[in-house]
């Protein structure tokens, strides 16, 4: 049994430990909020946080989920900065095919963590492993930034 | 200033999508799926001899052409039907499914496809254009292996090469491209009561219906398709769906389980078609002071190993062989050859990139070799309204393009920085356009698009429709198109998720056809509809495709007007090259578009940056290579897409000239923002370099190539 909070509510798994915490995510937990774009690593389609970290559940074993939080967007969606996140990808159009975007959402969030008013470049880097073949970016960039002045003081 | 129609909404599926609430087709769950992966060919060109499957455990099935029913065929409907659902006989490229393994748990399925043996009775496989054209190993396809040929005269050429001072020939050369559409494919099949419910991820509902009656062999009303969100399309989810799907349907129906088909990345990038790799060589006849007297062009496209619809992809090439230039005398010949690779099909931009690289690079070519200033020389020969095209068709409408160049000169300080050189850095225009919807009469005659708008007695109007929205935005501008005919608030009208059994055919979703062609279609019946609007009635109003009347168009000859009209654009990119390394910075990006009028300013803005990324991406960045028929990029780690650290914000104006057969006078606009970005952007890698360039992709190995034979950077 593999134990480890999502979104807040403790979840308790029998599954193979080096079962990939994206598919115990999506097939166990039901949770298709994360995405699988590539399963290696490479497109943060996936990217969940654990314990505040950003990580691609696609190349995680699920025993190193052990006795950790795990917040994906589906958990993220209904907290305030989750919201906020949300509001500025949609107003400032950064959403087109969206497959990309909950991935890209997370990564914003981990972004702001660690830096809450970035510039263009931070963002840029910031959101640097998450690949988009829609947008080029640049609206993602503004969306971010908005997130940022519009949520002053959540992060 | 009072609201536009142009004034950005918020997209009507931004927050599901951004909330992870959507559920695209992977994240469908029907209760007892079973999942299903391809037993592929390891053999570039052989004949079957015999498959010997490994003992399956319970639950598990092998599915494959002895599946197929009595009264369905063993062949996947595209125009033509010559790639079949699973090879049988004889494989033609290597990764063509030959059956599937279905069964409960997908983990299990990987290690039973790799234990399938398959004997092969190789042949002489035939990988480029020039194994092609020689037939090697036997013609692959009918007797020349050619699935398209085609050529177009404009006034005398044979004349003006007679006449000619000089001539100025070039060969240029454009590779692979992989579309990365974020989702990658899949279909999921399920049969109840003797009726087919199909999902996809897809752009055009009705083609893979048209696909699936064929292969089954049923009737069209026992055929259901469904879109959920799809995740990029870009053209790569035009065709494939149908090879996917109709294998899904054919293991469901067996099964009596529902049955899905997701690829994973390596199998998507390794299997699934790509841009066409090109071959184009351009003779131009110079008089002696250096005005162009004519050209030939001579246009080859690798189509892979079956057919797929190179043919209206070579179309295109043909018809934009001479790009926005008038050239009077000119002749133009194009074929679409076959090989023993994954067939090559739709991929934004559809025959019109390689062409346009070719002409924009051979028209600076040509200026240099006559001492003229390039872009003043691309200046003399622009088309104008009223000017002849190389299908001998006529330009319509107004024609902005002088004016767009003078403003990205203005935008970019080309006049300047082409003077005055700073070593290693460089700037390039392009100037192109690209022919919006179908080929010639091909909205009248193959599509007969047809829509309608069903107004509910509460007020509330739906689209009914069948055009999809993969990213580009069309459930929102549909919405918006009727909402402001209408006159009623953008939440009262509805439509999402295109589902055949409520729609009628509006076409497939490509081309640049949706907003033009359609969406007129809808502004037409929203028209209609206001002026017959009864309070507390359900009404529905139905509205047909109509010609337009001036438009002419011989399919035979070829003669005509080849697109009922056509986008433009011009794009500026500055660049700066590494003397160590040969990497090229890419420092600015302008781009000025005349899609006649935007639907939605930030939806048009988010093509236009996405375009031109895929673009810089195509041009300088994604190299795909084919090695005895199989590629050497497989993963998104060494074929590599533009990340958010690539490129600086693209710099986008759009420039109204509104078209009168579009709604609001808006003409296509998901194309002609990627057709642009490569000549720019090689043009100036070309100034920093002080080397002339013929070929795509213009990686820092090329340069570094071209540095050694003369260039600097």
């Amino acid at each position: 049994m593999i134990r480890f909070r999502l979104n807040g509510k403790q979840m308790e798994v029998s599954a193979d430990p080096m079962a990939r915490l994206l598919d115990v995510l999506r097939d166990e937990c039901g949770d298709t909020s994360v995405k699988e774009g590539c399963g290696e690593g490479e497109c943060g389609a996936c990217l969940v946080l654990r314990d505040g970290e950003a990580v691609n559940a696609c190349i995680l074993p699920v025993a190193l989920a052990e006795g950790t939080e795990i917040v994906t967007m589906a958990g993220l969606r209904d907290t305030a900065r989750g919201k906020v996140l949300i509001d500025a990808f949609a107003t400032e159009g950064a959403v087109q095919c969206g497959f990309c975007t909950p991935g890209m959402v997370i990564a914003a969030d981990a972004l702001l963590e660690r830096s809450p008013s970035p510039d263009e470049e931070t963002i840029r880097r910031g959101i640097s492993g998450n690949l988009c073949r829609c947008t080029g970016y640049d609206l993602i960039v503004k969306a971010v930034s908005t997130a940022a002045s519009k949520g002053k003081g959540l992060w | 200033m009072s609201p536009r129609l142009s004034d950005p909404v918020v997209r009507v599926d931004a927050v599901e999508k951004a909330s992870g609430n959507a559920a695209y087709l992977a994240d469908i769950r029907l209760p007892g799926t079973l999942y299903a992966k391809s037993v592929r060919s390891t053999a570039a060109r052989a004949r079957i001899g015999s498959v010997t499957w490994p003992a399956l455990p319970a639950g598990y099935s092998v599915v494959d052409s002895r599946d197929i029913p009595p009264r369905g065929r063993n062949a996947i409907l595209m125009i033509k039907d010559d790639w079949p659902v699973f090879a049988d006989t004889e494989v033609r490229f290597k990764g063509q499914t030959i059956g599937l393994i279905v069964g409960p748990d997908r983990d299990v399925l990987g290690t039973l496809v790799s234990q399938v043996r398959v004997d092969y009775e190789e042949l002489p496989p035939a990988f480029t254009i020039d194994e092609s054209l020689a037939l090697k190993g036997g013609p692959i396809h009918g007797k020349d292996n050619l699935f398209a040929e085609y050529s177009v005269t404009r006034g005398d050429p044979d004349g003006a090469f007679a006449r000619a001072a000089r001539v100025v020939e070039e060969d240029f050369a454009t590779g692979f491209q992989e579309h990365v559409y974020m989702e990658t494919q899949g279909s999921l099949a399920v049969w109840t009561d003797g009726r087919l419910t199909l999902r996809a991820s897809m752009q055009c509902p009705y083609y893979l219906k048209k696909a699936l009656v064929h292969t089954v062999g049923c009737r069209k009303e026992d055929v259901r398709v469904i879109q959920p969100p799809t995740g990029g399309g870009f053209g790569g989810k035009e065709h494939y769906p149908d090879v996917l799907a109709t294998a899904a349907a054919i293991a469901s129906l067996k099964l009596g389980r529902p049955v899905q088909i997701v690829l994973d990345r390596q199998e998507d990038i390794q299997n699934t078609p790509k841009r066409h790799p090109s071959a184009i060589t351009i003779r131009t006849a110079l008089d002696a002071r250096g005005g162009i007297l004519g050209m030939e062009i001579d246009t080859l496209l690798n189509a892979g190993a079956y057919e797929t619809c190179s043919s209206v992809v070579l179309q295109r090439a043909v018809f934009t062989a001479t790009g926005v230039y008038d050239i009077e005398n000119v002749r133009v010949r194009g074929r679409a050859v076959a090989t023993n690779i994954v067939p090559s099909d739709a991929f934004r931009g559809f025959g019109a990139p390689q062409a346009l690289f070719a002409i924009e690079m051979h028209m600076d070519h040509l200026a240099r070799s006559v001492g003229a200033e390039p872009l003043q020389y691309k200046r003399e020969h622009l088309q104008k309204t009223g000017s002849r095209t190389v299908t001998n068709g006529t330009i319509h409408d107004a024609v902005l393009l002088e004016k767009m160049v003078d403003r990205i000169v203005e935008l970019s300080g080309y006049a300047e920085k082409r003077v005055h050189r700073i070593p290693g850095r460089g700037i390039g225009i392009s100037v192109f356009s690209h022919g919006c919807a179908f080929t010639g009469s091909g909205e009248r005659d193959l599509i007969k698009a047809r829509v309608a708008l069903h107004k509910h007695t509460d007020g509330t109007v739906r689209i009914l429709a069948a055009g999809t929205d993969m990213g580009q935005g069309l459930f929102t501008t549909f919405r918006k198109i009727v909402a402001g005919t209408l006159g009623v608030a953008l939440e009262r009208v509805l439509y999402d998720a295109p589902d055949t059994d409520s729609v009628p055919d509006s076409g497939p979703t490509c081309a640049s056809r949706s907003i033009m062609i359609v969406g007129h279609l809808l502004q037409l019946a929203a028209r209609q509809l206001k002026a017959e609007w009864q309070e507390a009635r359900e009404q529905e109003v139905w509205q047909e495709y109509a010609h337009p009347p001036q438009l002419l168009w011989d399919q035979q000859s070829l003669t005509g007007d080849a697109y009922p009209t056509w986008g433009w654009g011009v794009n500026a990119v500055e660049v700066s090259v590494d003397p160590a390394t040969y990497e090229v910075t890419t420092e600015n990006v302008w781009t000025i578009y005349d899609v006649g009028y935007a639907v939605d300013r930030l939806i048009v803005e988010g093509q236009a940056h996405g375009g031109m990324s895929q673009a810089l991406g195509y041009a300088g960045l994604e190299r795909l290579e084919s090695r005895d028929g199989a590629f050497l990029q497989s993963t998104m780690a060494d074929y590599t897409i533009p990340t958010s650290m690539d490129f600086p914000m693209t710099h986008t104006e759009i420039v109204e000239n509104p078209y009168p057969y579009g709604p609001y006078g808006a003409k296509g606009a998901g194309e002609i923002v990627f057709d642009g970005g490569a000549p720019a952007f090689v043009l100036a890698v070309q100034q920093a370099i002080g080397a002339e360039v013929r070929a795509l992709p213009l990686t820092p190995e090329a340069i570094m190539r071209l540095c050694a034979h003369g260039g600097k950077p």
